[in-house]
């Protein structure tokens, strides 16, 4: 089935990757949490994207602005509270049975935990295998056995770990039993959420490179959510900026890190720390002050306006719409 | 000035399936009071295990300390008492730990836990050590403290977890305070915020840190001397200084390379340390990091090397590079 590059929404146009259609669609996409007393907490709030095919999407953002949620729902590990992920221009909250199943072998899921993600009472070859085993695809206990050792061997491990268990490795290890896990099935579509965090840096550079030279290989598309601006500027084509829930910047990558147009970005971007001692001594940092806010009760206007250094009574009254400041360039802020 | 701990050829191993893991390989370190140390190096190198080892968290069995001291404020650690041990994490030294869920308890709210240490070690009533509970959330920068002080460990995400576990190992205004990948799941700008937030400690109170950290940025920002570890030994220690201007050793050096930069020009690929490190269940005879290594000699195949001054003041390595020898042969 084919789709078209760019989709009209009720907003307007949403933005698209450069090259290729896209592989996935995320469309107005809510993820709300019950969190009891009556209240909703709103980790992903009305969000759109595309990521087109062979491409990576890097995605920032404050610590639980919603990234996680964001990528498990487009995974539709969550169901979502309005919205649709169409993967292919099907809509995957629609798809049930062989479809579905079909759909669990496309995508796979990189986990930001390597410790809660492994099964403790699994030896490694079965942690790996199971996603194998789950699609029938393992092939005779040889076949299985080879496969394993040719994927730990690809993500960096000996073959001689296969028959150890999770806790017997370290967190760096354990993420790397999580990437292998990831890839066993062959997906098209690969949400990475921190996948390197954890890891050694020698170890992350590994990793990185491994990662984009699967996606030259086998065509793979990557969400790929990350802290470590620096790497998520490295291996992105385009980035998004997350910020309580929301989507508030969108660029290519090299012209967001160039460029960037909405204040929470520019936060960010100075806060990089830059693994040099001199120029640590010297760098001037935004440091933002002001409350966090909660996404139980977002404030009102501009999600960012409690922090942010330009705010205006404007920010506070109106909500400023995700729109394209420049070519391909969005920003969710009134002065941007 | 007097170190308030001193780790001296500290061994541990884990009894596993195959046999001994010998996680850590004779670690010598020193902090003084008021000093921030970094620990960094590969995954698996031991950063953890030496950690858990001086808050003596590692459960035995699987793991035993086969040699060695911690000295920690006059006293070794590794002769307490479990008893006078619990006084000793909960009073004298503070823990972040790199992954928030093995410290959390999952059952019993963050305000429980955050208190419960309060009450039991600072002799507050429910009332002060909830205040204090509160304030502790407010200043690692949990939004509605109020209402995330009833809640559990699983309402919050990754970085929230993180930010609780740093509230409760500052509640004690520890003398020590060991942080194990403490922003490894934050973003920059908060991240920045906890980073000073240590500071900020390290200086109005001398609390000594120890940052285990693969952040170099951190490391140049945050910490006064780094020590490198590999294969579970210290494989090069100097100040920050030396270690980024004029790293020793060929691990430290590769670790420096590997890292992309933001003023790299898209699509070159990054330069990784190829291999993989070396099994800790039969630990390679010579030098640790000899199977990686570019400029590995005969000599490292079978020969442990020394770790010896080299360089800048106090700046030390672990390589045959730096014997005498060696540079006759070079030249
Ligand atoms: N199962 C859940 N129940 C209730 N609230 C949740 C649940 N999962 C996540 N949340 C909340 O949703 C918000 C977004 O969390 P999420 O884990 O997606 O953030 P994140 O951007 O991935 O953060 P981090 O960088 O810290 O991993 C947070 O406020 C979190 O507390
Ligand atoms: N319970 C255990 N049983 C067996 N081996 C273990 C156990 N815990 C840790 N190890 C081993 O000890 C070594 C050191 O682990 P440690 O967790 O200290 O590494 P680390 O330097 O903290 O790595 P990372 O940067 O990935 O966190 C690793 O090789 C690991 O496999
Ligand atoms: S809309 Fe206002 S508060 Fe929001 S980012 Fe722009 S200037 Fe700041
Ligand atoms: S001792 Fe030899 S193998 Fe080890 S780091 Fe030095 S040169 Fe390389
Ligand atoms: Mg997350
Ligand atoms: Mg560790």
């Amino acid at each position: 089935m084919s789709v078209s590059t760019v989709t009209k929404t009720e907003n307007g146009f949403r933005p698209t990757g450069a090259s290729g259609g896209p592989l996935l669609e995320v469309d107005r996409l809510s993820k709300f949490f019950p969190v009891g007393g009556g209240q909703t907490l709103k980790a992903v709030n009305d969000l759109s994207l595309t990521v087109a095919k062979g491409e990576t999407l890097g995605v920032v953002g404050e610590s639980g602005c919603g990234k996680s949620t964001a990528g498990r729902t487009i995974m539709r590990l969550y169901e979502p509270t309005a919205g649709e992920t169409r993967f292919e221009g099907r809509n995957i909250y629609k798809l049930k049975g062989a479809e579905l199943k079909k759909l669990r072998r496309e995508m796979a899921m990189i986990f930001q935990d390597p410790y809660a993600s492994l099964n403790p009472r699994f030896n490694i070859t079965d942690i790996i295998a199971e996603p194998l085993d789950i699609h029938g695809i393992a092939g005779s206990s040889k076949e299985r056995k080879r496969k394993v050792e040719e994927l730990l061997e690809l993500v960096g491990l000996r073959p001689e770990h296969a028959n150890r268990y999770p806790h017997e490795f370290s967190g760096g290890q354990r993420q790397r039993i999580g990437i292998a896990r990831a890839l066993a099935v062959r997906p098209k579509f690969i949400v990475c959420d921190e996948p390197i965090s954890a890891l050694d840096v020698s170890i992350q550079a590994q990793v990185v490179n491994l990662l984009q030279e699967l996606q030259k290989s086998l065509g793979l598309t990557y969400l790929f959510i990350a802290h470590d601006l620096s790497m998520v500027k490295h291996i992105s084509d385009r980035v998004a900026v997350m910020y309580l829930g929301k989507m508030v910047e969108l660029a290519e990558s090299s012209e967001l890190y160039a460029n960037p147009k909405h204040p929470y970005t520019q936060a960010l971007l100075s806060a990089i720390p830059i693994p040099d001692p001199q120029i640590e001594a010297q760098k001037e940092r935004i440091v933002l002050s002001g409350d966090l806010p909660s996404p139980i009760n977002p404030p009102s206007g501009c999600p960012f306006r409690t922090r942010c250094p330009h705010a205006t009574e404007k920010c506070a009254a109106e909500a400023p719409e995700f729109r394209e400041v420049k070519d391909g360039h969005w920003a969710a802020c009134h002065y941007a | 000035m007097e170190p308030i701990l001193r780790v001296n050829d500290l061994h541990v191993s884990f009894r596993a399936r195959g046999g001994e893991v010998q996680a850590v390989r004779g670690v010598n370190f020193e902090v003084k009071k008021g000093e921030a140390i970094a620990i960094v190096g590969e995954s698996g190198s031991g950063k953890s295990v030496t950690a858990q080892s001086i808050m003596r968290l590692l459960p035995s069995p699987p793991s035993f300390v086969k040699q060695g001291t911690i000295e920690f404020m006059g006293r070794n650690l590794l002769e307490l008492s479990e008893q006078e041990m619990e006084s000793v994490r909960g009073k004298d030294i503070g823990m972040i730990f790199q992954d928030p869920m093995t410290s959390l308890n999952p059952t019993m709210t963050i305000g429980h836990q955050i208190t419960e240490g309060l009450i039991k070690h600072q002799g507050m009533d429910r009332k002060a050590a909830r205040e204090r509970a509160l304030e502790l959330l407010r200043l690692v920068g949990i939004p509605n403290p109020d209402t995330r002080f009833g809640q559990y460990p699983h309402n919050f995400s990754g970085g929230m977890r993180q930010r609780a576990m740093i509230a409760i190992a500052l509640s004690c205004n520890p003398a020590l305070l060991i942080a194990d990948e403490p922003t490894t799941a934050l973003d920059v700008t908060i991240q920045a915020q906890i980073l000073r937030l240590m500071k900020d400690l390290q200086e109005r109170f001398g609390t000594s840190i120890i940052l285990i950290t693969h952040d170099l940025g951190v490391v140049a920002d945050m910490c006064d001397r780094v020590i490198v570890m590999y294969g579970g030994q210290v494989v090069e220690t100097g100040s920050k200084w030396d270690i980024f201007r004029h790293p020793q050793h060929p691990y430290t050096r590769g670790l420096l390379r590997s890292m992309p930069r933001l003023d790299q020009p898209k699509g070159e690929p990054l330069i990784p340390i190829h291999g993989t490190p070396p099994d800790l269940l039969v630990p390679p005879q010579g030098c640790a990091f000899c199977a990686r290594c570019e400029e590995a000699m005969e000599v490292c195949v079978d020969h442990d090397p020394e770790l010896a001054p080299v360089g800048g003041e106090g700046q030390t390595a672990k390589c045959w590079l730096h014997h005498p020898f060696a540079k006759e042969v070079q030249a």
